[in-house]
């Protein structure tokens, strides 16, 4: 029963050479080289009370690491969860104790809500003073329990460059996540001779890789003889890196596909197989096919109720397939009929190897019917706005975003109205696109997270579109945006209130407007202006091409108030309660 | 319906938090709860009674097999297996004649006296969950004061076959 988990990080010769140094360092120094080992280049962090060994250690070791000032520790998670979703690498952020780990909790939240794999180490008072209610303590492992893949005390040094490295084997294997070390000030100050790379010990954890061939035989057994199958793919795709894999499948079988809110990227956006995104705001169609559908092939997504709908009218027709790497979101919402665990490049691979191998002949018109129908949904209810010379509409400045940066930008965003008509509208070509708070729905999330990329990706178009409510959440990062000279760009879609809460009290309410108008918001020209920016604003769709083109091209941080429609709806919906076949149009 | 469920997990701080913390964050109820260390002083076997319907208790199972630290997670109630609890119940009887009638009780073998005292005397009983429900009824009417339970432990009675361990147990 008990196995060992052999860890595959390779160490560079340099610290292999001070492996075998037998010269005792504190424990702040063996965090950061163990930290040097597992590849880190980057910190995004915030220093404290419990924490100031290890940044008196981090100035020591120069430029071996870089540490990126945060300006609100929420602020320092958010762009490790930016630079990890863009880059693929664990994030990895530094804060203290109590407050330091409160401010964390919010983004170490939304990384598990996500998936996205993080080491957070968090400062705590020394052991003796533990359990005394000292200053700045609070029980950390006991706050992030529920929202962490796992956490860490570190009671004695002996223990820590151990914890370290399975921290980032546990954060980056299987279904990534968080993992957090609480680290009390006396222990990072303890002396211990830097120990050699072990293998791991988890007799309890194994993520799985591969599934049975007998399994994968039946599956695509299910996808050659169904008659109205539905790829429904969604970030399991991209964190295993299975996008061309699942391309190649869709492309041999012609099947059509359509991503979740996380998925968005792992299949090209205007691929002619792709449905679009579905659920409460997808397409017409895509929610159409899936409900009409009479084989749903789920890969890497995880029947989210905003996904679904009301769960006893979803897909009725339809035999369920689902591929995950973790078996407890299988089953969990929606009954599979056929449960698969197992990583979705390795599920993948096996598809198509099983593919070449049968002789099962699947002609290329065998969907024509189904295709048929589809488009017929396609044009009775077409992704559409009521266009405007007028007043800027959110729709159009999505689609703009587009052609400018040809679909090709890393964009973060908040979450609400400009999350949603970003997903319709932006065909993200390419996995790790977009970075979006999809399970936890954390406004403030978008600017520090595309702050976090444009770290990871000097070079890239990288764009916050942000509302102005979330914005305002975390703008005080604008001056760690400047402080380090990037290129970062601040698109708001300043519609001057929350607006997909106003939809739905609009909607929902009977226009009982609740604290949703923003009655008094700073001037964002000036407020970049104030950091160091340039601030740009557009107010006339007439100005609305030139201040966009002037933004992105201008290098340096540029925020664009571009100032929209406020009452427009994200259309089409779901209403709450009902089916996803039950669309409300506009 | 009842399942009890037998979790092996490292015997580390903290880890039984991280259970006990699943069943409250997801509303899993807790029947019973109890925890030792087992042979191996480096794992702890902690046995859990809860209740749900099938698809309930195995996201419950799946659950606790994604923790990090728990090696194996078995539904008892799919196999064949011995379940025992201890209570201890105290009766407030008098001096008169249901004192009498209670001791009479005492031929039950699985019941003893644990403390005797002036106006009653405190039993102790050990039984499967129906039996101890039981016992605690026939009391009732003698003056039942309050009792305490150990909560479940249970054992299978033959080892599992590889077919029982794919049918009742996941190791994530």
């Amino acid at each position: 029963m008990l196995s060992t988990v052999v860890h595959q990080s390779t160490p560079d010769t340099a610290t292999q050479q001070e492996s075998s140094s037998p010269v005792p360092m504190r424990g702040a120094r063996l965090l950061l080289e163990a930290l040097l080992r597992e590849g880190v280049d980057t910190i995004f962090g915030y220093p404290g009370g419990a924490v100031l060994h290890i940044y008196d250690e981090l100035a020591k070791m120069g430029s071996r690491i870089r540490h990126v000032l945060a300006r609100h520790e929420q602020g320092a998670i958010h762009m490790a969860e930016g630079y990890s979703r863009a880059s693929g690498k664990v994030g990895v952020a530094l804060v203290t104790s109590g407050p330091g780990a409160t401010n964390a909790v919010t983004g170490i939240a939304n990384a598990y809500m996500d998936s996205t794999p993080l080491v957070v180490i968090t400062g705590q008072v020394p052991l003796k003073l533990m359990g005394t209610d000292a200053f700045q303590e609070i029980d950390t492992v006991g706050i992030t329990r529920p929202c962490t893949k796992y956490n860490y005390i570190v009671r004695d040094v002996a223990e820590l460059t151990e914890i370290v490295h399975e921290a980032f084997y546990l954060a980056n294997s299987g279904r990534p996540g968080p993992v957090l070390i609480d680290l009390p000030k006396d222990v990072s100050a303890q002396l211990s001779p830097l120990p050699p790379v072990t293998e791991l010990r988890l007799p309890g954890y194994h993520p799985c890789r591969a599934a049975a061939p007998q399994q994968i035989e039946q599956a695509l057994e299910k996808l050659l003889t169904a008659r109205r199958p539905v790829l429904y793919v969604g970030g399991g795709i991209i964190h295993a890196g299975a996008s061309a894999e699942l391309l190649s499948l869709a492309e041999a079988l012609q099947v059509p596909v359509t991503p979740t809110l996380m998925g968005l990227g792992c299949f090209p956006g205007g691929h002619p197989l792709s449905l679009g995104m579905l659920g409460m705001h997808g397409t017409y169609w895509a929610n159409m096919a899936m409900s009409g559908a009479d084989l749903i092939f789920a890969i890497g997504a995880r029947f989210d109720d905003r996904v679904t709908g009301a769960l006893d009218k979803f897909c009725p027709q339809a035999e369920i397939v689902h591929v995950d790497v973790d078996p407890s979101s299988v089953s969990k919402n929606i009954r599979a009929h056929h449960a698969i665990v197992g990583d979705a490049r390795s599920v993948l691979r096996q598809m198509l190897h099983a593919l070449e191998e049968t002789q099962q002949r699947f002609p290329q018109d065998r969907l024509e019917e189904w295709w048929q129908q589809i488009a017929r949904w396609k044009a009775h209810a077409p992704l559409t706005y009521e266009a405007s010379d007028r007043v800027i509409k959110p729709q159009r400045l999505c689609q703009e975003l587009d052609r400018l940066t040809e679909g090709r930008a890393i964009i973060a965003t908040d979450v609400g109205q400009h999350q949603m008509w970003l997903a319709q509208y932006y065909g993200f070509r390419t996995p790790r696109q977009l970075l979006t708070s999809g399970g936890l729905g954390a406004m403030g999330y978008g600017f520090p997270a595309a702050l976090g990329a444009q770290l990871a990706f000097p070079e890239r178009q990288v764009i916050a579109f942000v509302g102005d409510g979330g914005f305002q959440m975390t703008a005080q990062e604008l001056a760690t945006a400047v402080q380090y000279r990037t290129n970062t760009k601040i698109v708001i879609m300043n519609n001057n209130s929350l607006g997909m809460v106003r939809q739905w009290q609009q909607i929902f309410y009977e226009r009982n407007y609740s604290s949703v108008d923003m009655e008094w918001t700073p001037d964002f020209v000036k407020l970049a202006e104030a950091y160091g920016a340039l601030g740009l604003r557009a107010t006339h769709p007439l100005d609305l091409t030139s201040v966009l083109e002037k933004g992105l091209g201008t290098p340096g941080v540029v925020v664009m108030d571009i100032v929209v429609e406020v009452e427009e709806n994200v259309y089409p919906m779901v209403p709450p309660g009902a089916g996803i076949q039950e669309m409300v149009l506009g | 319906m009842r399942h009890t469920l037998s979790i092996l997990v490292e015997n580390r701080f903290g880890e039984l938090a991280r259970i006990v913390g699943l069943f409250s964050a997801r509303g899993y109820n807790i029947g019973s709860l109890t925890v030792a260390e087992t042979l191996d002083p480096s794992v702890s076997c902690v046995t859990l009674v809860t209740s749900g319907d099938e698809q309930k208790v195995e996201q419950i199972v799946k659950q606790l097999g994604r923790l990090v630290r728990v090696l194996q997670v078995t539904n008892l109630t799919a196999t064949s297996h011995v379940e025992r609890e201890m209570v201890l119940i105290h009766v407030k009887t008098g001096a008169g004649s249901t004192f009498q009638k209670v001791l009479s009780l005492l031929s039950d073998p699985q019941m003893r006296v644990a403390e005797l005292m002036e106006d009653g005397l405190i039993l102790e009983a050990s039984g499967n969950w129906t039996e101890v429900n039981e016992l605690i009824r026939e009391l009732m009417p003698f003056g039942v004061h309050s009792i305490v339970r150990t909560g479940i432990v249970a054992l299978p009675t033959r080892p599992h076959s590889v077919e029982d361990e794919e049918a009742a147990t996941t190791s994530p």
